[in-house]
Parts: structure tokens; C-alpha cells; sequence
């Protein structure tokens, strides 16, 4: 791997995860260097979702190590890693300022303000979330995620249940505060044209191991409809289709 | 047709009682009706007057509402404290959650022979018998209300650190809400219900008493306003639950801003039962 210079956010090694008899992960290795925009990508249950729980300590290995090691900083407010799940998860009963504020002394309001708006969400603080499209749900969440100043976000298919142009609107939002804020982005989607509009490098799970570790290059923002892009797409999709064959010219 | 319904509609409700009002009286005069079995509208009114004139009816609401609400002081506040423990522990569920499933099939008022055995027929039995009335609904929605908290939003907040105390008062206690408010709605009927036999059986004061008093001495105008002052308090205590509720939940329904609506449409929703229940539940918020 080429990322040697730069010091590594997070890196599991030989990590091992089954539920019951269901082998989920198998002595996985992968290393992510910090700062970057890393996508996984794959079928479903190929295990990306157990990958992020595992990150995120929402689950434990059943072998392996996660570095850096988070027993003590999973709890309380200094905790840096911040995760977007599929469904916003707002908590219904407080206005969007409040969600934004959850797990923060009320000190944080001007904080959690400003990450509001942020997300273009200014003005709409006291809002429910239940008034709220999907759209604008996710991007409280995002913002909720952001106001901890997260040194790596997970995002675990955060626009995957979204239309497809807010999906865009989104995609753009998070590069922008992505290049901002200059977090380590760990990304998890079944959607290759996501992962390769928006990462440095993707990677490819297929039955618990890395099936493809793909690097990409191109300048930023990226244009959906651009050649280099669709190329990439068209590469990564050819493997996931037809693996055996495609194998041999992989790396 | 339809400008026909919009005048017909806000009083249709009202149309059946006003008529069956009209007969009573009418029977009432023409001396149908023995003023023993029913005495005609206006003698209840004018009974119910005298009661207040005298300050006798006030006196005796005034004893009943709080036997009432003492009694649902203590036997809610128990099953709320017990559903607490048992909601949030699961081993305190294996200890106690069948043995209060076990006494919850006793009907209440089939305890009424042994509560007069233990206490006598004086006030701690009526809050006795109110307070174990209440205490099931209110355990049984609190405990309910606590399992049912979206798992999911539960994992959300601790992995933004919430944990402990700040966990279930921002969100087991926000998320159990609308289940317990359920359960208060439900024990305050019982509540009545139980403290109108309670007070029947034997008492110097009290509704129950005035109502006992005037049967013996043949006056079925104040039982009647008796009958009426229960189904007024309990119509009562329903009406605050149901503010408490709009004024708890405000998140419930994001349609309505101002608070000044939210009041008003409460009063609509009492008779529009169906439409206030059938809103959406939070949980359909996910997608």
C-alpha cells in the first residue's frame, strides 16, 4: 500500500467477526491513513455494515485488534469518532437544535449553531424532526456529527434511502466539510458511483475479505458524467460481477 | 346537500339527548313518571342548586377528589417506580414481573371482603382500593412504554456518550412517554370507578355518601346529581389528561405551532376520538 507516509486513523489487523455459525469477517486487515476519504463497497452482507460497527466499537472482534484502541474513549464527550447511520436516528422529542446538542453541555449552543448552519440548516433549530424531509434529517445528523469535531466520521450508507438529487446535494455537502474540517472519512455503500465520486480509495469486501483495493486519483469536485469517473465505475462494477475471471488482473 | 351538513353538523351530537331531555320532562309533568323512579330534569337541577347553595355538594366533591387523587398519588407513584426498576433491569423483571402479572388478574373490587378485614371501613381502605386500581395500568404502560424505546436510538445516543442518568432523561423516559400517558388516561377511569364503590359501601363523606344518604331517604333527585357529579369529574380528569398529553407531547403532532391551537385542538379531538388516535406513530419516522 502506498499511504505509508501518512500516519494511520485507524487499522485493524486480523480481525475476525461470526454470528452464530456465519463467518462474517475473516482475519481481516485494512489501514486507513488519516485524513483520507476511504469508501467500502459491496454486496450486502458481504460484512462492510459489521466492518464500521466494529470501528465504531458498537460491536467487538471475536479476534484481531482495532488500533487506536477506544475502551477509555468511547465514553464521554472526548470520544472522536462520530457515526451517520442509514436512518437519521433524530430522537423525535427534541427540535433540531436539541438533537444537534445531544451529549453536549447547553454551553454548546453557539457551536451547535454554527454546525446547523454548516449543513444550510440556519433558522430551523427549533423545528421538530418530524417536519423535517429525509434529506434535511440527514443533515442534522450530519451536523450533530460534525459539532464533536470528529477526527474520523463513519457513514454508514447515510444517502442511501434518499432521491437521487438530494443524494447529489449531499454527496457535495459532505466533500465540502470533508475538505474543511479535513477528518478521516470512512464511508460503507453498495453504491460504486458514490465511492468513486467521492474517495481516495476504495475497497471491495467480497464473503469477509478485501477483494479490491482501488486508489483514485482524480481532482476534485468530481463530475458524475465524466469519463475518468464512469471508467473507474465500469472497472470496479466489471469485478464485482464477475469475479473469477476479473481476479487475475487486479493489482 | 353539503351547505346542509354544515350548519346540521356541530349540533347533530346534540340532537338525540335534547329530545330525549324534552320526553323525560314532558313525561315528568304529565305525570307519567313517579318522582320516586325518575324525577323530571328540572327538579335535578334544582336539587343540584340547592346542594350547592348549601355548600354540602362542595364539601362532599372536595373529600371525594382527594381520596381520589391521594389514592392515585400512591398507587401510581408505586407502579411507577416499580415499572422504573423493572423496565430498566432485566433481573428485577425475572424477581418481580410475574408475580405483579399474577395479582393484576384479581379483579380489584373482589378484594373489597379482605380490605374491609384489614383496615375497617374507614379512609385507608377507599385509598387502598383507589391506589391498587391504579397501580396496574400504570405499571403495566410504564414498564411497556420503557421495552418499547426504539433500540436503535438507544445505540445512537450511547455512541454520542450519552450514558446513565442523562441516558433515560433524554432518552428511555421522552421515548416511554406517550405509553405511560396512555396508562395515566386508563387509571384515572379506574380510579373513579373504584372510589365510587369504595365510598358506596360505607361512608360519613364523600359523593358516594351523599348519594347513600338521599337513596335512604327516597330523594332520587340528589342521587342523580350524585350520578352526574361522577361522570362530570370523571370527564374532568380526561379532559387534563388529554391537555397533559398535548402540552407533554408537543413533538407528536409538528403540524401545529402555536400552543394557543394546541389547546383548542384538543377540545375538537374529544370528540373526534378516532382522528387524535390515529396519527402517526414516531416510529414511522424512519423512513
Amino acid at each position: 500500500m502506498s499511504g505509508a507516509t501518512k500516519e494511520a486513523a485507524v487499522e485493524l489487523r486480523s480481525i475476525s467477526k461470526r454470528y452464530g455459525d456465519r463467518v462474517v469477517l475473516d482475519r481481516f486487515d485494512l489501514s486507513i491513513e488519516a485524513g483520507a476519504f476511504i469508501s467500502i463497497i459491496g454486496r450486502s452482507g458481504c460484512g462492510k455494515s459489521t466492518l464500521l460497527r466494529l470501528v465504531a466499537g458498537l460491536d467487538s472482534p471475536d479476534a484481531g485488534t482495532i488500533l487506536p484502541r477506544r475502551a477509555s474513549e468511547t465514553r464521554g464527550a472526548t470520544a472522536r469518532t462520530r457515526l451517520m447511520f442509514q436512518d437519521a436516528r433524530l430522537l423525535p422529542w427534541k427540535n433540531v437544535l436539541g438533537n444537534v446538542l445531544l451529549g453536549l453541555a447547553s454551553s454548546e449552543r453557539d457551536a451547535a449553531r454554527a454546525a446547523l448552519s454548516e449543513v444550510g440548516l440556519a433558522g430551523r433549530e427549533r423545528d421538530w424532526p418530524a417536519r423535517l424531509s429525509g434529506g434535511q434529517r440527514q443533515r442534522v445528523a450530519l451536523a450533530r456529527a460534525l459539532v464533536h469535531r470528529p477526527a474520523l466520521l463513519l457513514l454508514d450508507e447515510p444517502f442511501g434511502a434518499l432521491d437521487a438529487l438530494t443524494r447529489l446535494e449531499m454527496h457535495r455537502l459532505v466533500e465540502r466539510l470533508w475538505r474543511m474540517h479535513r477528518f478521516t472519512a470512512l464511508l460503507v455503500t453498495h453504491d460504486v458511483h458514490e465511492a468513486v465520486s467521492l474517495s481516495d480509495r476504495v475497497v471491495l469486501v467480497e464473503g469477509g475479505s478485501i477483494a479490491l483495493d482501488e486508489r483514485i486519483a482524480l481532482p476534485r469536485p468530481r463530475s458524475g458524467a465524466a469519463a475518468d469517473v464512469a471508467e473507474i465505475e465500469a472497472h470496479i462494477l466489471q469485478r464485482m460481477l464477475s469475479p473469477v475471471e476479473e481476479h487475475a488482473f487486479v493489482g | 346537500m353539503n351547505r346542509k351538513a354544515a350548519w346540521i353538523d356541530p349540533i347533530s351530537p346534540w340532537i338525540l339527548p335534547l329530545l330525549a331531555l324534552i320526553a323525560w320532562e314532558a313525561c315528568a309533568r304529565a305525570g307519567w313518571l313517579s318522582a320516586r323512579i325518575l324525577p323530571a330534569p328540572w327538579a335535578v337541577v334544582h336539587a343540584a342548586w340547592e346542594l350547592a347553595q348549601s355548600g354540602q355538594m362542595w364539601d362532599d366533591v372536595k373529600v371525594s377528589a382527594a381520596r381520589a387523587f391521594g389514592g392515585f398519588a400512591i398507587g401510581g407513584g408505586i407502579g411507577f417506580a416499580l415499572a422504573l426498576a423493572t423496565g430498566c433491569s432485566t433481573r428485577l423483571e425475572a424477581v418481580l414481573d410475574s408475580s405483579v402479572q399474577m395479582v393484576r388478574n384479581i379483579p380489584v373490587l373482589a378484594t373489597i371482603p379482605l380490605v374491609i378485614l384489614w383496615f375497617g371501613i374507614g379512609e385507608p381502605a377507599k385509598l387502598f382500593l383507589v391506589a391498587l386500581g391504579v397501580f396496574f395500568p400504570i405499571y403495566v404502560n410504564t414498564f411497556h412504554g420503557i421495552r418499547s424505546v426504539d433500540a436503535a436510538l438507544v445505540e445512537m445516543a450511547r455512541s454520542y456518550g450519552v450514558h446513565g442518568f442523562r441516558l433515560y432523561r433524554e432518552v428511555v423516559l421522552p421515548g416511554a412517554l406517550p405509553s405511560i400517558l396512555v396508562g395515566v388516561r386508563f387509571a384515572l377511569g379506574l380510579m373513579w370507578v373504584t372510589l365510587i364503590v369504595a365510598e358506596t359501601i360505607s361512608a360519613q363523606s364523600g359523593i358516594g355518601y351523599m348519594t347513600m344518604n338521599a337513596r335512604e331517604f327516597l330523594q332520587t333527585d340528589v342521587v342523580i346529581v350524585g350520578i352526574l357529579l361522577y361522570a362530570l369529574l370523571g370527564k374532568l380528569a380526561d379532559v387534563v389528561a388529554r391537555l397533559a398529553e398535548a402540552w407533554l407531547l408537543p413533538w407528536r403532532s409538528p403540524h401545529r405551532a402555536a400552543r394557543g391551537s394546541a389547546f383548542s385542538r384538543v377540545f375538537k379531538g374529544l370528540r373526534a376520538n378516532k382522528a387524535f388516535n390515529r396519527q402517526a406513530t414516531w416510529r414511522g419516522a424512519k423512513a
